[in-house]
């Protein structure tokens, strides 16, 4: 059954295509994941799906609901978690999950259940009666995650979820994030720029660039059109030697970035001696060689012609600042 | 008006409520301020005399600085709204299936109670100090125009919020605006033909004049220029009209 459902989607401002005419759909329990680097058009997609900016052109339905004309109803079914936090600091943790579970019409009986429930899912029974402002970073974005389920949303939009949190933590957010998706059969659409975590949680991941979708599919098949092993190489004159490489039959998907080549191989350490050697006749030496299994970054580079890690220099003081300008 | 749409302008309400217990600072800035006003002018300028005023300076001083504190305090609930922006809350908000008339119905209610609870306060001590409530109806009138002044500044407020994105606009509109109109609105002097001819022109033009007055009137029975319940007429106006445009601007807002 399909939750999500998009046709065309587009959002401009002004002259600024941000989303282009993106389609696609999530399938009822399933972790879908849009990887793509920052400014990718992500979080306008989903604050198109959660009802807060208006496409400029397109639909999108919910559960049945168009966005647009369907607004109230689409907000009923869906649960979101935003990238910056968004809960009011001169509140108690409990507060701010009672506070939700009344905008969302739940009774009194079910609030309390609820707000048990979900406290424990997060492990935060203990610090519910302190105010939020007292909360480290990966407790308030826990705090979120569970105020997000409160009201058994059908869909669960989790904006980067893990953004600027240490590795412990991700850890803890992403078991969380299985867990609810396992227990309370919660559809998760999430965006992310880490290409770990959309491997770690993602059944299918979309992979979009400049606001358009590259591709979607599930991870295993994703990697698989890569190649079964992937093979960098690095040498002075990537150009000629790709040239000379794309004539062999064995080998695909070949990209050349800076001063690598990347390309996919069936059996990447029995080819080694011979890509040395074809090296060698058109005589540009190898720098360095090796072979992997295929990861999303090898996929991403695929798909886009660049490394995901190229846009991502920038401090995080910078990306959060970026962030919040754009609001 | 559905019952999620109940629970959400109570959420609203409360929420006002417990940040402003909480939030002790707030509560002895708003309250303190307006004193400082009741006592430093009232007590240094008590021997004064204007032209056509009756009564003790502190008499004439009092009401406006009562009809101050509920302004000052709910034009600050409106642009908190602001706050709601910058630290993402309002996105919260606006993603719950309430209606947007639902989250400003809420925050005007709430907005409103605490700067009564002040307006209060200060009218407390301006009674300790001396003055006098007129007659029990005036007082009656005197609740309503402050609710009405409550509500007209918390949607002058929400305005203001919809408009800027951050708290320095609102630092210029209320030095360059407000500060300007409140002295012209009688609150501190009587606007009588004494004075220039512009001044009083611009002074009758001001929504602040008729709220002060107002509050005068009732209150103290005594310096007002018009009739209160022509002022309450005016006041009640005005109420529509900001409360209307601020929930227009409102409910325009894109996070």
């Amino acid at each position: 059954m399909e939750i999500i459902k998009t046709e065309h989607l587009t959002k401009k401002f002004n002259d600024f295509v941000a989303v282009d005419h993106i389609s696609f759909s999530v399938q009822k329990g399933e972790i879908f994941g849009f990887l793509g680097p920052n400014g990718a058009g992500k979080t306008t997609t989903i604050k198109m799906l959660t009802t807060l900016l208006f496409p400029t052109e397109g639909t999108a339905e919910l559960s049945g609901f168009d966005v647009i004309k369907k607004r109230e109803q689409v907000r009923q079914h869906i649960g979101v978690v935003f990238q910056e936090p968004a809960l009011d600091t001169e509140l108690t943790g409990r507060e701010n999950l009672d506070f939700h579970a009344r905008m969302y019409g739940l009774s009194a009986e079910i609030r309390k259940k609820r707000i048990t429930d979900v406290l424990h899912l997060v492990d935060l029974e203990d610090k519910k009666d302190v105010l939020v402002k007292n909360y480290s970073g990966g407790m308030k974005r826990r705090l979120e995650i569970a105020r997000g389920l409160m009201h058994y949303p059908t869909v669960l939009f989790l904006d980067e979820p893990t953004l600027g949190l240490d590795a412990q933590t991700r850890r803890a957010i992403w078991e969380y994030i299985k867990k609810m998706n396992k227990e309370e059969n919660t559809t998760i659409f999430l965006t992310t720029h880490y290409m770990d975590e959309a491997d770690y949680l993602c059944d299918r991941v979309g992979i979009i660039d400049h606001g358009k979708i590259m591709v979607i599919d599930t991870i295993e098949s994703l990697k698989n059109s890569v190649g079964n092993d992937v093979v960098t190489l690095s040498c002075q004159d990537t150009m000629a030697l790709e040239t000379r490489l794309q004539q062999e039959s064995w080998i695909s998907n070949i990209t050349a970035h800076d001063e690598f080549l990347t390309f996919g191989v069936e059996k990447g350490d029995e080819k080694i001696p011979t890509i040395i050697e074809i090296a060698r006749t058109v005589g540009i030496p190898i720098k360095s060689i090796n072979v992997r299994k295929p990861t999303l970054d090898d996929v991403f580079l695929h798909f886009t012609g660049r490394m995901i890690r190229d846009q991502e220099p920038e401090s995080r003081t910078e990306e959060l600042r970026r962030i919040r300008r754009r609001h | 008006m559905r019952r999620t749409d109940l629970q959400g302008i109570y959420v609203m309400w409360l929420r006002e409520m417990k940040r402003f217990i909480r939030a002790k600072s707030r509560i002895v800035a708003t309250i303190v301020q307006p004193l400082f006003f009741l006592f430093i002018l009232g007590f240094g300028l008590m021997g004064a005399s204007f032209p056509g005023m009756q009564g003790n300076y502190i008499h004439f001083l009092a009401p406006g600085i009562v009809t101050m504190a509920i302004m000052f305090s709910s034009m600050f609930t409106g642009v908190s709204v602001l706050w709601d922006k910058q630290f993402g809350f309002l996105q919260e908000v606006l993603v719950a299936p309430i209606s947007r008339l639902a989250i400003i119905i809420g925050r005007t209610i709430g907005g409103a109670t605490t700067a009564l609870i002040q307006g209060f306060i200060i009218l407390a001590i301006a009674l300790t100090l001396g003055v006098s409530i007129g007659s029990f109806s005036g007082f009656i009138i005197t609740i309503m125009m402050m609710v009405l002044i409550s509500f007209t500044s918390v949607g002058f407020g929400l305005i203001v919020a919809s408009k800027m994105e951050d708290f320095h606009g609102f630092q210029l509109i209320m030095n360059l605006i407000i500060l300007p109109l409140f002295f012209l609105s009688s609150a501190f002097f009587p606007i009588t033909d004494s004075l220039p001819f512009w001044l009083k022109t611009v002074s009758f033009a001001n929504p602040l004049l008729y709220m002060v007055d107002g509050v005068r009137g009732a209150m103290t029975g005594m310096n007002s220029l018009l009739p209160p319940l022509v002022d309450l007429g005016i006041i009640f106006l005005v109420c529509v009209v900001v409360m209307g445009l601020g929930t227009y601007f409102f409910s325009k807002t894109e996070s």
